[in-house]
């Protein structure tokens, strides 16, 4: 009986929450509809990183690969002539066929190295956007990367409108990416991540896996890369850098990746807290410092990032409703 | 031609003195503590920020300025190792990503303090060195000969005393250093001062040459990393060995062909390493 009142709350608040993504764009001002577009967008990126952190690889080049969908998308539609949305996709599956081309170095490596070696594969990348101009652009990068065809009447260069493109097509991601997570090849990945010599000596074949995961990420960050590309309509080598590598781990981190919704309350709570707090208070050159003072309070004080807070606050909520439960389930560690 | 070769083959001495430096001191800090230090390259820029206050902002004797980039750095590393890699002893992982929290912030002060512009410098020591038509500068000869007197001090330090051997001690097992009544507290304070002070005194003595910005940090960390794991990533006379052949073939590449393709170079060079022999050339042991 409690179940079902749970449930129905459940999907009250899964409801509640949607109307409230669909009505934001009509209560945000312009600059913050732009806001909010990027924001969709990030919050695809981070997701897609947390699939590839699942089989407990941690890489310093996800920003690159969704740079690779960018350039791909912008270059496919640009010089090709290929329709956007079918570039977006073709952008996308190019950042996907790099991964599988790249796993082959990397997933020689474990851990440290891992880290290392993605994070000069993606230099490698980046300067080779940098130094070839044709079809590249060089440091200038490319410009004029044609828009999204409008649809109708609606305009796709508003923002508000590209807002509820970006949020249709992430939704669908991010169910993909759930339903890959909650399936047998997310509990492969998880098995893997835990114990990896384990897994392999039940049969499963630990460089196939990371691959797959490694390949699907990239997918989804070059989808992210493609709806950015095409949305601000130019890219260069510097946008993709180590730097914004660190906001994605900032975010990934300060949100907790032990569930899939962790490293997306990070990036919703730190770009509020960066847009809407920071910017009105004029912090604009501390930003930077703040943010690191961020990463290091969580990684000090709280291992499961803000996800661990809310769970927490949630129990207590719950506590406070019903009695506790005899035996309490532990969540996934 | 051989003026040009000699000229480069000066111009790589200086980039490997330097680099050696920065390489040894972010190997020595992973030695001891297993954490590799994403902030080591703001390190180098504090070290230089430090001259950039010091020498021509106050006034003070360059080598005075030198002395207390050294110690300043020094002293950061401490900071580091007591706020971040102390706590986070037990998570490698955690420590990286701490040390990339403290490399925003070391960079935001350096922004705050004095610009996102290039801060110039006046030499503080004039003259140079004519050897066959190539030249090298006394500046440029100061930070070969500190980094040949640095290394080498250091390496007596780690293989004559009882705290260097304490260290190497650690390096190698940290349990059982423990158990023999070597404090791992002491021990990880000292490696971290001995190692940002590297990069600090590298740092300052070569401010004067590269007109510090806040942003320096960034192509020094990433040499760094491709010396240390083409050298093997832990392994000190590694690193020395790997900052001089980079610096050759970076030197050389960027003379004769392109800065970026130089670039490129490196880290494939580095990604050649770690899929054909991760432990690096000169590592023994695996350690992930």
């Amino acid at each position: 009986m409690r179940e079902d009142i749970s449930k129905i709350s459940k999907w009250g608040l899964g409801l509640v929450f949607l109307a409230a993504l669909l009505v934001l764009p009509q209560v945000l001002s312009y600059s913050q509809r732009e806001i909010a577009v990027l924001l969709v967008i990030n919050v695809l990126l981070v997701a897609s990183y947390r699939l590839m952190t699942l089989t407990g690889e941690w890489s310093l080049g996800h920003v690159v690969i969704m740079g690779v969908g960018a350039y791909a998308s912008a270059l496919f539609a640009k010089r090709l002539g290929v329709p956007v949305p079918v570039s977006m996709f073709l952008g996308a599956s190019t950042a996907g066929l790099a991964a599988a081309v790249l796993s082959f170095p990397l997933f020689r490596m474990k851990g440290f190295y891992f880290l290392i070696g993605s994070f000069a594969a993606g230099e490698v990348i980046r300067l080779v956007w940098k130094y070839f101009s044709t079809p590249f652009g060089g440091p200038k990068g490319i410009k004029l990367i044609p828009g999204f065809p409008d649809i109708g009447p609606i305009s796709m260069f508003e923002p508000e409108n590209y807002y509820y493109l970006c949020l249709a097509v992430v939704s669908l991601s991010l169910f993909i990416l759930y339903r890959i997570e909650q399936s047998r090849i997310g509990l492969t990945f998880h098995a893997i991540h835990w114990q990896d010599k384990l897994a392999e000596s039940v049969g499963v074949g630990t460089f196939r896996y990371r691959m797959l995961a490694f390949v699907l990420a990239s997918f989804f960050a070059g989808l992210s890369g493609a709806l950015y590309a095409h949305y601000i309509g130019t890219i260069n080598p510097t946008r993709f850098d180590v730097e914004e590598m660190v906001f994605v781990l900032i975010w990934a981190i300060v949100g907790g990746t032990n569930t899939f919704f962790g490293p997306i309350i990070g990036v919703v709570a730190l770009t509020i807290i960066n847009e809407i707090i920071l910017r009105s208070l004029g912090f604009d050159s501390a930003r930077p410092m703040i943010y690191g003072a961020l990463l290091i309070l969580s990684v000090l004080f709280l291992p499961k990032g803000l996800e661990g807070v809310v769970q927490k606050a949630g129990r207590i909520f719950k506590a406070r409703k019903a009695p506790e439960p005899t035996v309490r389930r532990e969540q996934n560690a | 031609m051989t003026e040009i070769i000699l000229q480069t083959t000066l111009n790589a001495v200086y980039a490997a003195s330097y680099m050696s430096l920065i390489a040894v001191g972010l190997v020595l800090i992973f030695g001891v503590m297993g954490v590799i230090n994403f902030a080591h390259g703001e390190l180098y820029m504090a070290g230089a920020y430090t001259v950039v206050a010091l020498y021509s902002h106050l006034n003070f004797p360059f080598l005075i300025a030198v002395a207390a980039g050294l110690a300043f750095v020094g002293l950061l590393g401490i900071l580091m190792e007591y706020s971040l890699f102390r706590p986070l002893r037990d998570n490698p992982l955690g420590g990286l990503i701490a040390s990339i929290g403290f490399l925003l912030m070391l960079q935001t002060a350096a922004v705050l303090g004095f610009g996102v512009r290039m801060a110039h410098i006046k030499p503080p020591i004039q003259g140079k060195i004519e050897l066959l038509g190539a030249v090298l500068t006394y500046q440029r000869f100061l930070v070969i000969a500190a980094a040949i007197l640095l290394l080498t001090g250091l390496y007596l330090f780690l293989r004559k005393t009882k705290i260097g051997w304490a260290m190497r001690a650690c390096a190698q097992d940290r349990e059982a250093a423990a158990l023999q009544g070597i404090s791992l507290n002491q021990i990880t304070r000292i490696a971290m001062f001995i190692g940002a002070s590297l990069a600090g005194v590298a740092g300052a003595l070569t401010a004067p040459l590269v007109s510090p910005t806040p942003y320096m940090g960034h192509s020094v960390i990433v040499t760094a990393f491709i010396i240390i794991i083409v050298g093997g990533i832990g392994h000190l006379e590694g690193a020395v060995v790997a900052a001089v052949l980079y610096a050759f073939v970076h030197t050389f590449v960027t003379t004769f062909y392109d800065g970026v393709v130089a670039d490129i170079v490196g880290l494939v060079l580095m990604l050649l390493v770690l899929v054909i022999k991760p432990t690096g050339l000169f590592g023994a042991r695996e350690r992930a």
